[in-house]
């Protein structure tokens, strides 16, 4: 119990952690969904370049998070790109989940109702005139579970960059045991969090779903 | 790169193969075991199973690693790297599949297990040859989507000090100061098994579909 107490002591490191953890989650789900609509806008179309946006996301599909990562903190200044950990980190994680993004609208795109689509047509919308205002509103209902599911796995995935140093919950714990050599409290307290942190994204998307539902 | 480091990352994705063997292994028919209890409502375990799978589908595995292999010791359990590895690789990958099978057996139609029930056959009769056959084959792209889930987190097990594929590349890149062609060649050696995976999971999927169409 006494471990707690310190792990209490210890909050502001801990909620720092914390914060940042949901700064990167948020940022990396609000980008990479933009440019997850735009790729799978590319992807949807007979675009001769579209062969290039498949190949990105099938191969970032098959890479490990942490190896990507590595390669864009490490890999990048043998290249002459140098970037501090805060942003190799946010672009990795970025950047990797754009090709799950644009995966995930993608499938659901294909599981939609072609009819209004057509009409959309047919009224004059064209380009990305006729995606933002006929197609992504419905899409965004029916992928929403899945979206939300990826966003937990954003946040899961900021973990990894603990690696790099970013300062998030998992380096926040790690700093508390190394400092007072109390493990169990100092991860178990992180994995809570991580929980809450799901939890509250799960009731988000579950709100989602009612109002898809209401407007079937 | 010389020779010797070329080994040294084929070395490290022999270590990451066969612990994500080792998990796989376990966790298949560990999340079997749990996603029974839930199925069938066994008081008191099946809240916890669900408890379970709840916080460890939450938690980050370089989480659940750190925690295992700093806590444990510390609770006078003594635990290796590798043991941790392996520990938190099954862990986490037991509560995935968990969540696969229960999917499966909550979707297995209710009037065969009924006229298997009416024939007189016992619970465990019941499961093993009319169930079980049936829903490893609903489950199995479910599955096996989650083995290549499991091998794209393998990576963290470095963390700990596991020479896997990224522990040698990073190793490597450190000592020559030019990370990047061990970080490509071990890009290159882990494309092609998360990719077989992948396709073995839609060879599964179009299998089944043709399946349920006839």
């Amino acid at each position: 119990m006494h471990d707690f107490v310190v792990v209490w002591s210890e909050r502001a490191l801990l909620l720092r952690g914390l914060g940042n953890t949901i700064l990167l989650s948020l940022a990396a789900t609000i980008v990479a969904f933009a440019l997850g609509a735009l790729v799978a806008v590319v992807l949807m179309s007979s675009k001769p370049y579209r062969r290039l946006f498949a190949g990105f996301v099938d191969v970032m599909r098959c890479v490990p998070f942490l190896l990507f990562a590595y390669i864009v903190y490490y890999g990048l200044p043998s290249l002459g790109l140098n970037l501090d950990n805060w942003s190799a980190g946010l672009a990795a994680l970025t950047i990797y989940n754009t090709a799950y993004m644009a995966e995930i609208l993608r499938g659901a795109w294909l599981a939609q109702p072609v009819d209004p689509i057509d009409a959309g047509y047919a009224f004059g919308f064209t380009g990305l005139g006729h995606f933002r205002r006929i197609v992504l509103p419905p899409l965004l209902l029916s992928a929403a579970p899945v979206v939300g599911n990826q966003i937990i796995q954003i946040v899961k995935d900021s973990a990894f960059l603990t690696v790099i140093a970013l300062p998030e919950l998992t380096h926040a714990a790690s700093s508390i045991q190394s400092r007072h050599y109390i493990p169990f409290a100092a991860f178990i307290t992180a994995v809570l969090l991580y929980w809450t942190l799901c939890l509250v994204i799960e009731a988000c998307v579950g709100c989602f779903g009612r109002l898809a539902e209401a407007r079937r | 790169m010389s020779t010797a480091d070329i080994l040294a990352i084929l070395q490290g994705a022999v270590t990451t193969a066969s612990l994500s063997g080792v998990a796989i292994l376990l966790g298949l028919p560990l999340g079997l075991l749990l996603a029974l209890t839930r199925w069938a409502k066994v008081p008191i375990v099946a809240p916890l199973v669900a408890l379970y799978v709840s916080i460890l589908r939450a938690t980050p595995l370089v989480t659940l690693l750190l925690l295992l292999f700093f806590a444990l010791p510390n609770l006078g359990v003594p635990i290796g790297a590798v043991s941790a590895a392996v520990l938190a690789l099954t862990m986490n990958t037991a509560a995935f599949n968990c969540e696969v099978w229960r999917a499966g057996l909550v979707n297995f139609p209710k009037d065969q297990y009924e006229a298997a029930q009416s024939v007189g056959m016992r619970a465990g009769l019941r499961l093993r040859t009319i169930v079980l056959p049936q829903v490893v084959r609903t489950c199995l792209p479910g599955l096996v989507n989650e083995m290549s889930l499991l091998i794209k987190v393998t990576p963290v097990l470095a963390v700990v000090g596991v020479v896997d594929i990224t522990r040698a590349a990073v190793r490597i890149g450190a000592e020559s100061y030019e990370p990047l062609p061990p970080f490509l060649l071990a890009l290159a050696v882990y494309l092609p098994i998360v990719y077989a995976l992948v396709s073995l999971q839609r060879l599964t999927e179009r299998r089944l579909a043709r399946a349920e169409a006839a």
